[in-house]
């Protein structure tokens, strides 16, 4: 009788420690493959794939000023220590590459921006930096969006906007029949 | 005398009864049916299920003549184990106004001859934040946000302990289970004491019959929400009752710009509202009023 407690006690040892593991893997996992299904990057039209330019033309290393192509882009993001090849692969155009030489699709730019900004990547993620549409519990759908959605990438300052017009007077016009 | 046993008590009695009828009558019979009907409705929360369908019914075929649209009405009650709370930070706020007016575009806000909105964006000169007093909300600058000044937004606060709930001399207003204040526009008889008490200036009051355009009527509506108010009800902001009880964002969230809005549910440890409060510099506007209300404003830190 002693014995088979015993027994029935190491079962269920090794199955706690069995749940324990399986536990600890099953959040790391979750933790590393979250993922964010996000809505087309912002593409200027028709300038993706850039390999359809890209792929017959020869690398130029040196920083200078764009004069036959790209002439949109201004360049204000630590300008003074980036360039397009920071961020952009040299050699797969249609990637954007990570510091460890990982190369990344545009729809996965977040973790790009990530590598600098880790703290706000890390309230993004949570939802609580930029926005989040649609439903946030249930079995609705939930858009994120990425950080290129709202933020130039290479210009990533917002600038001004017209705000939308004040409430009527209490005396107002619009206000009193 | 004959009638020796009619007492100046039953004289009194039958008396009063008979000129109480009297005098209602009149009073009733110059309403349509319709009117009477409305005066005579029950309180939504004593309503039977029955009696809720009827209700609606009526509704959506007084909605239907009047705005030409199939209003689809829900009566939806509050999910188990929610509480909302509302995020809002203020580092990010630029004062455009989106918000208000996508408020006003999906809660049937009377839109002219007396506009009536739900969020007030306060604008307060930066490091002023404590003199409310000195706010400005009918700013309007050609370009936002402006140098020097801090923008503040300011809709009901869906207070756990509301002063306007207490106020209530009908008990018209009061605390859903899962938060939200709620008004019921058929009870209110429009005193507006809840107005007085508000510290929030939440709740505004229909001086006359609301108008809105019928091409811009939302007709998704919740009976304690949107659903098109009458003269003389007073109304506020639900968090849009019709969405959240649905799982979804509220108007406001989806429409912010910059995302400084945030939604979730207070009892969720997972939500984006649990997770400002346990990592951002957070504080609750006059929070010495003990409201306890359950919008966090909070800041980038």
């Amino acid at each position: 009788m002693e014995l088979k407690f015993i027994k029935m006690q190491r079962t269920i040892h090794a199955l706690a420690i069995i749940l324990l593991i399986l536990s600890a893997f099953s959040s790391l996992a979750l933790g590393a493959g979250q993922e964010f299904p996000v809505p087309p990057p912002p593409f200027t039209e028709g300038i993706f794939p850039c390999s359809q330019c890209h792929a017959s033309m020869e690398t130029n290393w040196k920083k200078r000023e764009l004069k036959d192509e790209h002439t949109k882009i201004r360049m204000h993001h630590a300008e003074t220590m980036r360039w397009c090849l920071d961020c952009h692969d040299v050699k797969n155009r249609d990637k954007l590459r990570l510091y460890n030489g990982e190369l990344i699709n545009f729809t996965e730019s977040h973790r790009l921006c990530g590598e600098c900004h880790g703290n706000l990547y890390r309230d993004w993620r949570a939802g609580i930096h930029g926005k989040r549409t649609g439903y946030f519990m249930g079995t609705g759908k939930r858009t994120y969006l990425l950080c290129a959605h709202c933020h130039d990438p290479h210009e990533p300052k917002f600038k001004r906007v017209i705000p939308e017009p004040p409430p009527f007077r209490p005396m107002d016009r619009q206000n009193v029949k | 005398m004959s009638n020796k046993d009619y007492t100046r008590r039953e004289f009194i009695r039958k008396f009063s009864v008979t000129a109480l009828a009297g005098l209602s009558l009149p009073v009733l019979s110059s309403c349509s049916k319709e009117e009477v009907e409305d005066f005579l409705q029950k309180h939504f929360r004593e309503m039977t299920e029955e009696e809720k369908k009827q209700v609606i019914a009526k509704l959506e075929q007084r909605y239907f003549e009047q705005y030409g649209r199939k209003f689809q009405i829900s009566t939806q009650e509050a999910l188990p184990e929610t509480l909302w709370g509302y995020g809002l930070e203020l580092s990010r706020c630029i004062g455009c106004r989106k918000c208000v007016y996508a408020c006003a575009n999906e809660n049937n806000t009377s839109r002219y001859t007396r506009q009536l909105h739900w969020i007030r964006v306060l604008r307060l000169k930066r490091g002023n934040l404590i003199n409310l007093e000195d706010s400005e909300h009918y700013y309007a600058p050609e370009t936002v946000p402006e140098k020097g000044f801090v923008y503040l937004p300011v809709q009901c606060q869906q207070c756990q302990n509301p002063p306007c709930v207490k106020v209530c001399p009908i008990h018209a207003t009061w605390q859903e289970p899962d938060g939200i204040v709620a008004v019921d526009y058929n009870w209110c008889i429009g005193c507006r004491y809840c107005i007085a008490a508000c510290p929030y200036k939440g709740r505004v009051f229909n001086w006359a019959e609301p108008n809105i355009p019928k091409d811009q009527v939302n007709p998704n509506v919740h009976y304690l929400g949107n659903r098109p108010r009458m003269k003389c009800a007073v109304e506020k902001c639900t968090f849009c009752i019709q969405r959240v009880r649905q799982g979804r964002y509220p108007a406001c969230v989806e429409a912010c710009p910059t995302g400084s809005r945030k939604f979730g549910n207070l009892l969720d440890p997972k939500s984006e509202i649990r997770y400002i409060i346990e990592r951002k510099r957070v504080f609750r506007l006059r929070e010495e009023l003990n409201t306890e209300s359950k919008f966090y404003y909070f800041f980038e830190s």
